[in-house]
């Protein structure tokens, strides 16, 4: 399909002039420090979030990202401003690494009308329209056609725009997927599937759900470029998702992208963090790699930051975090007379 | 006026609209190289090129969600179904993506899409290809539905869905496609929510939509033979639903009957007849009656077929009950 030559103006086109431009496949040197930050507060306010829970401040379905931050931090470091995020209802770390308030997204846990779905969506319908953080989807599989849809509208404003698209590695079974990422083959849009393969679906290994086990190499059935990487390291991450960004960015073309990863609390907050599906001792195992520490280290060695440098960065995000969880306290719920509102839109006609 | 079929009067609304907006775009099974399955894209490849009238695989759920993630970042998609049946795929994108993401969203995204096809059975098509959805789709808040039965409604309505700032889904017909009806040359919409009143009459209301419009007319023609005056109302939007309409009506007649393609339980017409039970209660001198199609799945056989959908015959005589004559 040829891109048209439209006069349709998006209202991102604006943002768009002001972002920088990337010029090639490598990603610009990263700023480790605003990586180990982002992952940092994503875990802190997870921390709180299941000690709200355990307080009934937040109550519904609520999964945490805890052992995942890698995946989402670096991927999402790599894109402009006017580029698009999608993901699952695991989606709390992955908006606020896009930029969502920390207030916002607390507030929408509370149920309170200063979330940033105003209280209708909840932890797993994170929506912002400000960074074009597209939401937290809860049907598994739902949210990746309207991935390809997003992709098929950059195309056809014929703009160089890309969408990341964040899911689990259970959604690679599910028909959705496949008719999705088919079309994205078949039309060459610029969207790149993240697979965060924490290797379990609830309680369901990979191996016991999907017919092949590397599970990148289901791009092959739809003739897209694929990779997979090690999701406890965001410098990994971020090297393997910007050379899929450049390719969409240049070329229009999807990309597979499997992170291999480990979820370290349960499903879901009603979900034991070890129990039937896994043992205590393999979660052990693998939490030896944990995320943020990987880069601490990294950076320690490197001298760019010490033990008071990482306290002080802790203490900052703590406070961060209370701020958020004092913010949300303070918010109002939303007035019952707001029940009937935005079912529709009213619409010009 | 000129004369034109059901089929052109919808390719006109989309061809319309494609040329007033370029972010509206037709996307669906066999409707660019092939011309549309029952031809209603006839020529809008030609005029439009490969990037707004776009061939789909065989993937209803995927172009479905396709349709709402363009829409969510500021295109406006009329997604064809080739028909309803092969709909219920995609219906977890329409439900829980279209319907949803407004009011799940805060506000901040509304989906402007137009999701259409043929409902309903044509001929002998049998058990999976012959089903009137209807009843599923107007259950869902966040969803608009319309359901014209004549050519003028057809283009009105659509040209109204593709500007509307919500989903809205055309309920169209393979029986209607080739009927024929006047359609001014000149720009005109037809406004989603207003009934249409297609016979006067002071006897009984006959309250339907769409396909069964055509089944309607009829049988007012054939009881107005026999003295027996119909107030047809056409409700020609399901959802939202021109109640005041129907409370006009049967408060005018004191009798009533739904007429409706689809199954009896939990049909559409159940919802109208709960409007005129809470609204005209002490307004009805009999009981208001349905004729539905029969409580089971489409038989292929001539004779069976046409026992089990509602004809004529079943309207005039549900009409007849409730004037209590014969
Ligand atoms: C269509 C559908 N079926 C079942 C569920 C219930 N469910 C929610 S999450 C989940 C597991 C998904 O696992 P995965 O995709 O690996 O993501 P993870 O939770 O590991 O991040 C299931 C079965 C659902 N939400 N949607
Ligand atoms: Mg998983």
């Amino acid at each position: 399909m040829e891109s048209g030559t439209l006069i349709y103006e998006d209202r991102m086109a604006k943002k768009k002039a002001e972002a920088k431009v990337e010029t090639s496949g490598a990603a610009a040197p990263p700023d480790r420090m605003a990586l180990l930050t982002s992952m940092l507060l994503q875990r802190r306010f997870e921390e709180r979030c299941a000690e709200a829970y355990a307080l009934g401040r937040i109550g519904g379905f609520c999964h945490l990202y805890i052992g995942q931050e890698a995946c989402g931090t670096g991927a999402i470091s790599v894109l402009r401003d006017d580029d698009y995020v999608i993901t699952t209802y695991r989606d709390h770390g992955q908006a606020l690494a896009r930029g969502m308030s920390p207030r916002a997204a607390m507030a929408e846990l509370f149920g309170r009308i200063d979330g940033c779905a105003r209280g209708r969506g909840g932890s797993m319908h994170f929506f912002d329209r400000n960074t074009n953080f597209l939401g937290g989807h809860g049907i598994v599989g739902g949210h990746v056609p309207l991935a390809t849809g997003v992709g098929f509208a950059i195309k056809y404003r014929g703009g160089d725009q890309v969408c990341l698209c964040f899911m689990g590695e259970s959604v690679v079974n599910t028909g959705a997927f496949h008719e999705a990422l088919n079309m994205a083959g078949l039309w060459k849009l610029p969207v790149i599937y993240v697979i965060e393969n924490n290797r379990y679906g609830m309680g369901t290994a990979l191996e016991r759900a999907s017919a092949i086990h590397d599970i990148y190499q289901r791009g092959a059935a739809y003739d897209m470029p694929r990779g997979v990487v090690d999701g406890q390291d965001v410098l990994a991450v971020r090297e393997k998702v910007a050379e899929a960004v450049h390719r969409a960015r240049t070329e229009s073309l999807p990309t597979l992208l499997e992170v291999r990863t480990y979820r370290f609390m349960g499903h879901s907050m009603s979900d034991a963090v070890s129990g039937t599906y896994r043992s205590k001792a393999e979660l052990e195992e693998y939490m030896k790699r944990d995320p943020i520490m990987v880069l601490r280290m990294r950076m320690q060695a490197a001298g760019e930051i010490d033990d008071d440098g990482m306290a002080k960065l802790d203490a900052d995000v703590k406070a961060i975090v209370q701020d958020a969880w004092e913010f949300a306290d303070a918010s109002a719920e939303p007035p019952v007379e707001s029940l009937y509102e935005d079912v529709y839109v009213d619409s010009t006609t | 006026m000129p004369v034109i079929t059901f089929r052109d009067a919808l390719n006109h609304a989309i061809r319309e609209e494609m040329q007033r907006d370029d972010r509206v775009f037709l996307m669906g099974e066999e409707v660019a190289v092939y011309q549309g399955a029952y031809k209603v894209s006839k020529g809008l490849l030609q005029e439009f090129g490969e990037m707004r009238i776009v061939d789909t695989p065989i993937t209803e759920l995927g172009f479905a969600g396709v349709g709402v993630g363009s829409a969510m970042v500021g295109l406006r998609p009329i997604i064809e179904f080739m028909t309803w049946n092969f709909a219920l795929l995609a219906l977890d994108q329409v439900v829980n993506s279209a319907a949803k993401m407004l009011y799940m969203s805060g506000g901040q995204f509304n989906i402007p899409i137009v999701f259409r096809g043929p409902n309903g059975a044509a001929l002998q098509l049998a058990a999976q290809h012959s089903q009137a959805w209807e009843s599923w789709l107007v259950h869902i808040p966040g969803l608009k539905v319309v359901a014209p039965g004549t050519p003028y409604d057809a283009k009105g309505l659509l040209k109204s869905a593709v500007r509307d700032d919500n989903p809205v889904i055309v309920l169209e017909g393979e029986m209607l496609y080739n009927t024929k009806g006047e359609v001014p040359s000149e720009e005109y919409v037809v406004p989603i929510g207003e009934a249409d009143l297609k016979r006067e009459g002071d006897h009984c209301s006959l309250i339907t939509w769409g396909k069964s419009v055509l089944v309607a007319l009829q049988a007012a023609d054939q009881l107005a033979k026999e003295g027996i005056r119909v107030d047809l109302v056409d409700l020609r939007s399901l959802r939202p639903m021109d109640v005041a309409a129907i409370v006009k009506s049967v408060r005018k007649t004191n009798r009533a009957v739904v007429l409706e393609e689809g199954w009896e339980v939990c049909g559409v017409g159940a919802q109208v007849v709960d409007y005129i039970q809470r609204d005209c209660f002490d307004d009805l001198d009999a009981p208001v009656l349905r004729v539905t199609q029969a409580d089971v799945p489409m038989p292929y056989a001539k004779n069976l077929e046409r026992a089990a959908k509602p004809d004529v015959a079943k309207t005039v005589a549900a009409v007849k009950r409730v004037m209590y004559v014969e």
